[in-house]
């Protein structure tokens, strides 16, 4: 992928992040729908995939993200306390960080996943986490798609 | 009887699949009563001539034990399959790349720098490296290169049976001399891409009772605990045992002496990434009768006591794993 001058001087190396983002369909989802309602505007970087609840992410569907192309995966849940099935996101906290840090020994940069909570009023801090994300990954170069993500045998 | 012709090649093993075979003790006898060794260097003695001097497809049987660590090990792993009629990868290495595929971890990709210029124990002023070739008073001495990657046996041939475990463990090695037994007397064979051991998960075999709940509160080493119960499972007292995600067929060898499996005998057919599966199994049952009383820093120092979860988990499926084939080189 080419840069132009312009953005190769303000140190963007990935004009174009592709983040996947999981959000739960109770708090988190229903946060990024009020960000759409109220017409606040966030990049357009993140591809959301809803789950019920931030407990149904297998640590394989991050690795798979990244296997398959992004660049970032970012997951969203419910508060502490706030979990409509009770404790869902307590479950995902203690996979999803053992999962980071496991990614962080494998040579990923801890900026490319992360693990927040939005609850369904907190809109801007939807727009906040997206853009904030974007605007890291977009420092960084592509991950998959500069030929030397997978395939290590060459 | 005819005997069958068996080959034992190796690559980056530390020979104890070799001393497995041994272990065997008197039941070798029933070995030898059906098998003729064409090939063993580890216990005989045997030049690697000696296997290419074999017609092709002549050896019954060739076992295959260590991981493609160098392009030697990927030579005798190619000339083992030309020979042998039945390809068998023999312990964790050689089906899973093992413990020598640690080192395909990114950062270790300049292997040679810190094992011969920057551990702390090298005393190398000249910078040394072992080298290909080099020439010692006008003779040209080699060595076989280090490949990349250390991998498993399939990632370089076709492989007909596996036989997991670091080393594979007797009752396996039994299944397997059954098996030649077998082809001897009626000439049939398991369907190819066998895996020779059990089929459940560890937890199934292991002779531990397991509490309607299985909860700890923090993971610990056999060490850390006083006193281990020794007929409690071992997750259900906070040591860390890979059994629920492990294949069976070790009969629960180490959990018998209160240490946690280590996952050698890798996961079972329906899982491809065994740490991953492990980790989501592990966190899912921390504390979980009151796991709402937990903050984010104190489920964070809980993590903090698996320093290394890389090594924990994929100690000896690391090679085949997915995450090895997130990245070759480490982000800054």
């Amino acid at each position: 992928m080419s840069t132009s001058k312009q953005e190769q001087e303000s140190g963007i190396k990935n004009p174009d992040p592709k983040i996947v983002l999981f959000l739960c369909r109770w708090c988190s989802g229903k946060g990024a729908d009020l960000a759409g309602t109220s017409r606040l505007s966030y990049p357009p970087n993140v591809l959301p995939i809803m789950v019920n609840c931030t407990s149904r992410i297998d640590p394989r569907f991050v690795v798979e993200a990244f296997l398959d192309g992004a660049d970032g995966v970012l997951v969203t849940g419910c508060h502490f306390g706030d979990c409509h099935y009770k404790t869902g996101n307590y479950k995902a906290y203690r996979r999803l960080s053992l999962v980071a840090k496991l990614l962080k020994q494998v040579g990923v940069n801890p900026k490319r996943f992360r693990l927040t909570w939005i609850s369904a009023t907190e809109a801007a801090k939807f727009v906040e986490v997206t853009t904030e994300m974007v605007n890291d990954l977009k420092k960084l170069p592509p991950y998959w798609r500069n030929g030397n993500g997978g395939n290590t045998n060459e | 009887m005819n005997k069958l012709k068996v080959a034992v090649a190796l690559g980056a093993t530390c020979a104890g699949c070799d001393v497995a075979i041994l272990d065997l003790n008197e039941k070798i006898l029933d070995v030898i009563e059906i098998v003729d060794f064409v090939f063993w260097p580890t216990a005989m003695d045997f030049k690697l001539e000696d296997l290419k001097a074999l017609k092709d497809g002549e050896v019954d049987v060739g076992l295959y034990h260590g991981a493609i660590g160098t392009e030697e090990d990927e030579e005798i792993a190619k000339i083992l399959r030309k020979k042998s009629k039945v390809v068998v990868a023999f312990g964790a290495c050689a089906n899973f790349g093992g413990i020598p595929s640690l080192t395909n971890m990114p950062y270790e990709s300049k292997i040679f720098d810190v094992v011969y210029k920057e551990s702390p124990s090298t005393s190398n002023p000249e910078g040394t490296v072992p080298l290909k070739e080099t020439e010692v008073e006008g003779t040209k001495l080699t060595l076989p290169g280090i490949r990349k990657r250390a991998d498993s046996l399939n990632s370089v041939i076709d492989v007909d049976y596996y036989v997991p475990g670091c080393p594979p463990m007797v009752p396996l090695i039994e299944q397997v001399v059954d098996i030649l037994r077998v082809f001897v007397e009626k000439g049939t064979l398991p369907p190819k891409g066998a895996v020779i051991a059990g089929q459940d998960t560890l937890c199934k075999e292991c002779g531990r009772t397991k509490p309607e709940t299985i909860s700890y509160t923090e993971f610990l080493s056999p060490q850390e605990v006083k006193e281990i119960d020794p007929d409690l499972c071992l997750l259900s007292q906070g040591i860390l045992c890979l059994g629920p995600a492990t294949r069976s067929g070790c009969g629960g060898l180490c959990t018998s002496m209160n240490v946690g499996c280590r996952g050698c005998l890798g996961p079972t057919d329906k899982v491809d990434d065994h740490g991953l599966k492990m980790i989501s199994a592990l966190t899912s049952l921390l504390d979980v009768e009151h796991e709402e009383e937990y903050t984010e820093e104190e489920l964070d120092k809980l993590i903090e006591k698996i320093p290394d979860p890389l090594g924990t988990f994929y100690r000896f499926t690391y090679g085949v794993s997915m995450i090895s084939k997130l990245h070759p080189d480490m982000e800054e």
